[in-house]
């Protein structure tokens, strides 16, 4: 496979696999602590933490990283640059670190509905208050008629509650995907609904 | 715009929308697609379409697309 890979992709391949393995994966961990260091700085807006904490999540993801690499370093299919294919896992293990790390000090219950927040969340002047008030009946009637009890749970800690959806794949024990797919379904059931109530215009053109 | 428009567009879904695990799957192959310059968004657009909904997977692709980038 080194063949058809950049020269160095090519390079990486050989010496994570060669005789210079150690000196090679020493040179990738610390590419990896690079990167994830400064993927928790550009995410630092929405993650307070900092000093040692931010250390130990730095060092944690580059480690697991690493570990998750070195595994599948036989998956690597060339269909890429190598360190693309590597800094991936170092940036999904933030995102699983940091969405764990959401729980150290939860700024939102998971039992609590915020409703009153919905209309700030969606651009609602606070002086419109009368329809804020009229927003939120419709969109929590729509959420109580119109979605199982899990699409009401998932879409009520995400958008109403405001809980990172990384930090419910952690607090429910499940995965991205399956939270994005039931949310993507509870989006689609309440526009259905909204619409059919005349709160949202069908014919009014969307982002895609 | 007002919160109902607001609404309408958090609630639009995309009928190509492949969602988080082929949009993780691919997005190495995505990413150096952009980084290099190349039409990565009519070349994968199931893909293009997640990054777009999808608030955690947008966020890994900047992240992912900053570090090739930040490579000395």
């Amino acid at each position: 496979m080194a063949g058809s890979v950049d020269r160095e992709s090519a390079e990486w391949l050989r010496d994570l696999t060669g005789g210079q393995r150690e000196a090679a994966q020493a040179r990738l961990h610390a590419e990896l602590v690079r990167i994830a260091r400064s993927e928790l700085r550009r995410r630092a807006a929405r993650l307070p933490v900092s000093g040692p904490e931010l250390d130990d999540l730095t060092h944690q993801a580059a480690a697991d990283a690493l570990l998750a690499i070195i595994a599948k370093l036989g998956e690597f299919r060339g269909e890429c640059r190598f360190a693309t294919w590597a800094y991936k896992f170092v940036i999904f293990e933030v995102s699983t670190k940091v969405g764990r790390h959401f729980w150290r000090n939860p700024t939102v219950s998971l039992e609590a509905e915020d409703w009153d927040r919905l209309p700030d969340r969606f651009g609602f002047d606070p002086a419109q208050e009368s329809e804020s008030r009229e927003f939120v009946i419709a969109v929590r009637r729509a959420v109580n008629d119109t979605l199982t009890e899990r699409q009401r749970r998932i879409f009520v800690a995400i958008v109403v509650n405001g809980v990172p959806l990384d930090a419910l794949v952690v607090e429910l024990g499940t995965n991205r995907s399956a939270i994005y797919k039931t949310l993507f379904d509870a989006r689609r059931k309440l526009r259905a609904a909204l619409v059919a109530n005349g709160y949202i215009d069908p014919s009014t053109p969307g982002r895609s | 715009m007002n919160g109902w428009s607001e609404l309408d567009r958090f609630l639009r879904t995309d009928p190509r929308d492949v969602g988080c695990a082929e949009a993780m799957r691919l997005l190495h192959v995505y990413v150096d697609l952009v980084d290099q310059g190349g039409d990565a968004e009519q070349r994968y657009p199931g893909i293009a379409a997640h990054l777009r909904a999808c608030g955690p997977c947008s966020e890994d692709f900047e992240g992912l697309l900053a570090a090739v980038r930040d490579t000395p």
